[in-house]
Formats: structure tokens, sequence, C-alpha cells
């Protein structure tokens, strides 16, 4: 359908942003008395079901399948993933001197997902063969994200927490490779969250950030035709101000010490329905640093 | 409590409801109460234990079927694949034996260029040509009217043939042998499907963390169950088994279509010298095919009403060949006129090539002198799923398509199927996705509907316009097919596309 294509025009951080429109949809009270009340859903735990706690999971569980519905409110986000992970895949494996004709080329390599929402990039890259840690703020996130990587023996040994990347670098974890797809746009202060970033990364390791460019055309797409027009995001979703350009993103990830060396846009064609990456950097973009090895 | 789940589940939309309701059951199934950690523990250990999982089930192992496995099995990609191949035909499990003093299976097909090119690539092909097949680089299409002819040629679109004729037997086990000499990784279940859940919802999930489980314990992906009792999980499940396919039911998909009130007799039949050319004459009832094979044999797939094939079938073995050669050479109508007499100077000035070879004169098919196999007959029909792809399952060949054999499209349209489907699958690996994804699925389905769906029509357009007749029309027809003949663009084109070489049939 036509509006469907263009509500995919959009091109935003839906996972981020549609966590707000989620509110609408479940009762917030329910949701934090289930935080309250839920212990980790991890299997070892001795403490006997109780039929709320079945209730609260069952109805969690209805949610998880809207987000992992392919065809449901995160589509666009599902549409675009393989397009970034063509991207993140052939950068990682030239980088890390990795084999692009295996089937697991990630094999060996940690990875933190940050900003994962419900684990649709970090699942990819586990089945690719990397370690993989997703992180969130949102604790909704986070379980749906376990929920549905436990399905699959290959996904389920993905370790999700419910953190910042602040949080983590506190706690001294290192990655060979940090993602940060779609978030930095929602950060307050990106300059220290780019520095965050580089400190969870190893010397030689591999930082990608992706984001929206600050331009008239996204400013056209993101928010005049996705918030106002075709009200796909509820208004002030994004802050077109809060967009950064690829020069300012170079400028602030070089001060945090990670040496920018590829970059690509997302492009959209709303005849085919498919994403596919292109030089074009004027709305979605994607950038693929490497920490410089004196640095620390 | 297990057919109540078969039954309840084959919409596998979003409907959360029946969901948790087969969920519940397939939990119950494993353990009789649900709650006692040790009786579960114990139950789902068992579980494990005797349900395999595999990446992709391909339910049917035909030739279609074991096209996909092959192609698999030659990507670098996928064939650390494991894969479980559901049919219950013994010539899977057993031993190859194929010699060339076998007698001719009448049941054989078409390979057109393209589906040569992708089974050499797979490292098939060669096992095809250890046994009895046939090229052939001329094709004599005409009709009962004598209204015009068309001979097509390889050297016309500078190929060395049009297309390679070959018993399904030897297609089949050409794609065996190649599967088995790789090491890939193939199970074969010599049993039916007989049901088919998909049990990976999260609401499966709630069940398993309340019994304190590892999740990886149960399956992952649909579940198979087969008609032995037995059952496998796979990520994937690809229908590869017909047109009256089992799965393209079991997963909901309906179909569009309609039967043609005619059926095929084939047989074999032989001759006293070597047949290299294809013929087809468009007879009032329906078209005859007459097929080189090799070995001086040559296949008939012959259209007719369903009174006439019974009585075809049944009447004896020289009145039988007597109808045959009646059909090919002088009966319904006249020969078509050679190039040499008038209608040629209409159109002599769209020929680029001007020089008359011998090959473009019209000629009489040889002579059938022995009836080489059985009769069989098969009711000819037209089907097309809605959709190829629904959640983690996928139909290709004849059950998502069935066509005329006027054109000898059927499989290769099927092998077209597999091979995009291989390539779709490879891709999904690579970028890490789970291979029972629709997304994944349906980007196959973009690919080759377009694709079938044009076929197709073409195909049905031939069969009505070839189903009529009256006078002005026949007039009608054999001008535009004189003119396919004469105007060498418009051959050349359809030379390729029928070959597979060009994707659709105008100039793009």
């Amino acid at each position: 359908m036509a509006w469907n294509h263009l509500r995919n025009l959009n091109r935003i951080s839906i996972h981020r942003i549609l966590h707000h429109r989620f509110q609408p949809l479940v009762n917030a009270r329910f949701f934090s008395d289930a935080a309250a009340s839920l212990p980790q859903p991890q299997p070892k735990q001795p403490s006997p079901p109780s039929s709320l706690k079945d209730n609260e999971l069952a109805k969690f569980a209805a949610i998880s399948d809207t987000w992992w519905d392919s065809e449901g409110p995160f589509k666009p986000l599902h549409a675009m993933n393989p397009t970034r992970l063509a991207f993140i895949r052939s950068a990682l494996c030239r980088h890390f001197k990795k084999d692009p004709y295996s089937a697991k080329p990630l094999e060996g390599l940690k990875i933190v997902d940050v900003g994962c929402g419900g684990g649709i990039l970090s699942e990819p890259l586990a089945r690719l063969g990397a370690t993989v840690t997703g992180v969130d703020a949102v604790e909704k996130n986070i379980k749906i994200a376990q929920l549905h990587a436990g399905l699959d023996p290959e996904t389920s040994t993905i370790e999700f927490c419910c953190t910042t990347a602040e949080k983590l670098v506190e706690e001294g974890r290192k990655f060979d490779a940090v993602m940060a797809l779609e978030v930095i746009e929602h950060v307050a202060d990106p300059a220290e969250f780019c520095k965050s970033l580089a400190a969870l990364t190893i010397a030689d390791g591999a930082t990608v950030i992706s984001t929206i460019n600050r331009s008239m055309r996204a400013y056209a797409t993101a928010i005049v035709a996705a918030e106002y027009i075709l009200h796909w995001l509820p208004r002030g979703t994004h802050q077109w101000s809060s967009f950064l350009t690829p020069e300012e993103l170079v400028l602030i990830l070089q001060r945090a010490g990670i040496n920018v060396e590829e970059m690509a846009g997302f492009v959209y064609n709303p005849v085919t329905g498919r994403w596919s990456l292109s030089d074009d950097i004027s709305v979605n973009f994607i950038a693929f640093g490497t920490k410089s090895s004196n640095n620390e | 409590m297990n057919r109540v789940i078969k039954k309840t589940v084959l919409n596998v939309g979003a409907l959360k409801i029946p969901r948790k309701y087969f969920s519940d059951e397939a939990v119950k199934v494993a353990g009789s109460t649900v709650g006692e950690v040790s009786n579960e523990h114990e139950k789902k250990q068992i579980i494990s234990k005797i349900i395999p999982q595999h990446d992709i089930a391909i339910v049917g192992g035909g030739m279609v079927g074991m096209a996909l496995a092959c192609f698999l099995a030659s990507m670098s990609m996928t064939k650390q694949l494991s894969v479980a191949i559901i049919d219950s035909n013994p010539a899977l499990g057993g031993s190859l034996h194929n010699r060339k003093e076998d007698p001719p299976d009448p049941r054989v097909s078409t390979v057109t260029p393209a589906s040569i090119s992708f089974l050499q690539d797979a490292g098939a092909w060669k096992y095809v040509e250890q046994n009895r097949h046939a090229y052939f680089n001329i094709m004599q299409v005409w009709d009962y009217t004598g209204l015009g002819y068309a001979r097509y040629s390889a050297r016309d679109v500078n190929k060395d043939f049009l297309g390679c004729v070959a018993e399904n037997k030897v297609l089949h086990n050409a794609l065996l042998s190649c599967v088995k000499d790789s090491d890939f990784k193939t199970t074969i279940y010599p049993s039916r499907l007989s049901s088919l859940t998909l049990n990976s919802s999260s609401m499966s999930m709630v069940e398993n963390t309340t019994s304190k489980e590892p999740p990886s314990a149960q399956g992952h992906g649909a579940k198979l169950q087969l008609s032995d009792g037995s059952s496998i999980y796979a990520k994937l499940v690809v229908g590869a088994d017909g047109g009256k396919s089992h799965v393209r039911e079991l997963a909901g998909i309906k179909t569009t279509g309609w039967n043609y009130s005619q059926n095929a007799i084939i047989c074999t039949v032989e001759h006293t010298s070597e047949n290299v050319c294809a013929w087809q004459r468009f007879l009032p009832t329906g078209p005859i095919a007459l097929l080189p094979m090799g070995d001086k044999f040559s296949n008939i797939v012959w259209t007719m009403s369903p009174a006439e094939s019974t009585n075809r079938k049944s009447i004896t073995e020289e009145e039988f060949l007597k109808d045959v050669n009646y059909a090919l050479d002088y009966g319904y109508g006249p020969h078509p006129t050679s190039t040499l007499s008038g209608t040629r100077d209409m159109f002599s000035w769209f020929k680029t090539d001007a020089t008359i070879s011998t090959n473009d004169f019209f000629e009489i098919p040889p002579k059938v002198t022995r009836l080489a196999s059985e009769r069989m007959v098969f009711p000819l029909s037209l089907r097309h799923a809605n959709s190829y792809a629904s959640k983690r399952v996928v139909l290709i060949g004849d059950a998502a398509h069935t066509v005329h054999p006027l054109a000898g499209q059927g499989v290769n349209l099927g092998f077209g199927d597999a091979f995009s489907l291989s390539r779709i699958i490879a891709e999904g690996i690579t970028l890490g996705t789970d291979i029972g994804e629709v997304n994944l699925l349906k980007k196959y389905e973009a690919e080759r509907k377009s694709a079938n769906i044009m076929m197709m029509a073409i195909l049905d357009g031939f069969q009505k316009a070839y189903s009529i007749d009256f006078g002005p029309f026949n007039l009608l027809r054999a001008a535009a097919f004189h003119g396919t003949n004469y105007i060498s663009p418009l051959k050349r084109s359809i030379i390729s596309y029928a070959s597979g070489e060009q994707k659709f049939p105008i100039f793009l």
C-alpha cells in the first residue's frame, strides 16, 4: 500500500521512537507492576510460577510479537536491517581480516549493541558468529529481546542488560566492536556519548554509528512527513536540531579517539520497497570508525 | 490431542489465541503433568533426544526438491546447512542404478538452456550426460490448418542447442548423485508429512520459562509430524511436493486456476533412424509433440479430450501408432506450404538473413514404428498458488504453479524457483537472517512470481488460442504464427524467452 511505503520513507530509528508508542498501547501502570514483581527470566530460578506472573509474562509476550512482527509498526526497521548488516559485515570482515565467504565470519568477536531495543540487530550478529551483548535503557525492550532471542539456539547466547553505555564503561567492559545504531540522535550529549563508546572499544577495535543527517531533506521526510503529515510518529519524537551532520559526527568521534574510515547512506526505493546502500548520506547514514591504538 | 492440534493450527498468521492453545497442547504432549520439575525435565530430555532439528526440511524429493538440495550443496554459504528430505519414494534411499539399457521411461522433461546452466553450475549436469539424453537444435511447430509453420533453430540465437530432453528418472538420479557426492548433510525421511505446527511464538516460551527448562531443549522453528509417527523440527519448510501439495494445504495457501478439459497421453516410441528435431503440431483437440530422447527413441505428449484419451489408451498398439502417424503427418489437415511458394514474398524483406537454407523447409516428422513403453494419461490443469511464502513455509515447483505441457516449461519454472530460493537463502545466511523469516521468503516470491505468472499467461493464451477452430480466426492465428517465423527479431526473442535466457518475452 502506498501509505505504508510513505511511512517507510521516514527512516527514523523506529525502535527507539516506538517505545514511546507502546505506552498508549499498554497500560503503563500494569507494566510498572510487572517490572517490580518479575524475577529475571532465567531458567535456573527456583521460585515457583504464580498465576499472576504467568499472566504478566503472557501479556509481555503478546507485545513482543508486535515488536518482532515484520508487518507491524517496526516494519521499516526490519526492512532496513539487512542493508545495515551488509555494511557492518563487510566493514568488520575487512577490519578484523575475517573471511567474508564464511557463514560465521564474526566468530570470536565480542560486540556490544548499544540501544538494542528488541534485539533486531543483535540476533543477526549472533548468527554470524559474534558474541553479542545487547544493552538498552528500557527494561521492557530487554525483556522482549530476551524472550525472542531465546527461541533460537543460535541467538539464545546473547547477553541482554538493561543498562547504559556509561554504566558499562564504569564496569570496565571492553568490546572488539561497538554498535550504536539510531541512538545518538536521542542522546543529550553526543560528544560524551561518543567518548563512552570509545571507552568501550578496545584499542584498534571498531565503532559503528548510524543516525540521521541534519539536512533539509531529512527535515522534510523525518519530521514533516513522518510526524506532521502522516502521523507515523508522535510529534516531537525527533528534534531536527539534535540530528548530526556527517562532518560533525566525524569530528566528535575524532575528539573521542575514533577515526572514521567508511561512511555510507541508506536509500529507500518506494517502488520495490527495498533499502539499499548508497553514497547518498543526505538522510540516513552509517559511519564505521576504528579506535586508534595509541589512545586509551 | 495431537489430532486436535493438527486441525486447529493451520492459520499461522497473527492469531494469538490458537497459538496459545496449541502451544499449551504441545507442551502437554511432552509431559503429561505440567509443573512437576523432574517429570517435565525427563520428558523434555527425551523429546530433545528423539526430535531432530534441521535447518531446512524439503518436503518432496522429486526433481525440483532435489534440485534445491543440489543448489544448496554447491554454494559455500549454504553447504553447512542440515537438510531433511521428506519423501516416501524408495528410490531416494536405495542404490542409484540407471543403466543405458533400461527401457525408456515415458515421463520425460525438456530442459531449457537456462536450467542446464543452473545444473551445470551445481555439478549435476555431468550425471545426466552419462545417461540417455538428447540435445536438439531445431524445433518445428505447425498446425492442422496448413496455413503456416515455424522452424526455430538454435543458430537463430547463436547457440548450440535449443534444449535437451531427458527422462525424469535420469534427471532425478543425476541430482541425487550430485547431492550424495558432495559432503552436504541430507537426511532422508522415507515417510509422508502429516501435519505442520509452527511453535515459534513467544507463547510457548512462557510455558518454557515456567517449567525451568533451557529454551533450547525444545525445537526451534516449525515442527513437522510425519506419517510414521516421528517428528522433526526445521527452521524452514520447503514445499516441493507437486501439484497437490500437502504443505501448501497445511500452510493455508489458496490457489487460483482451472482444469483444462484436456488430458495428456504420454508414451515413448521408436523410429527407424535417429530423430534430431522437436516437433509440435496443434490439432483441433490439442497439440501433439514428438520430442527426441536419444537412441532412436522419441517421447510423445499428446493432448486431447478426456474421452479420446481413455479411448486411445485402451486401443491396440498398431492402432495407436497409426493414430500417431496420422496426427503427425497427413491427418486433420494439409501440410503447410514450404518456403519456396508465394507466402514467403510478403515477409521476405523482414528477414535479415536472405539465404534459404535447407533447414527452413517444412519437414514431415519421422515415422513412428514401435511403441516402446506403456501409455500414461494425465489430466491437465492450470494452478497458481496465491502466495509462495508464509511464515517458515515456502513453495517451489509444481506446488506453486502447474502449467500446460505445450511448451515444455513446467519443470524449468521449477528449476528456476529452486535456483532463486537457494540464492535467497544464501543471501539470508550472509546477513545472519533467520531463514524462516517471511521478509526473506517474500523476496523470493517477488522474484519468481512475476516471471512465473507471465509464462503461465502466455502458455494459457496459446492453449486457448489453439482450442478455437473458426475459419477467420484460424487465418489470423496462422498469420501471427507466420510473422513470428519470419520477423527475425521476434523469432529470436521467442527462442530466447523459451530457453530461459530472457526474462520477458518482449524486447526488454
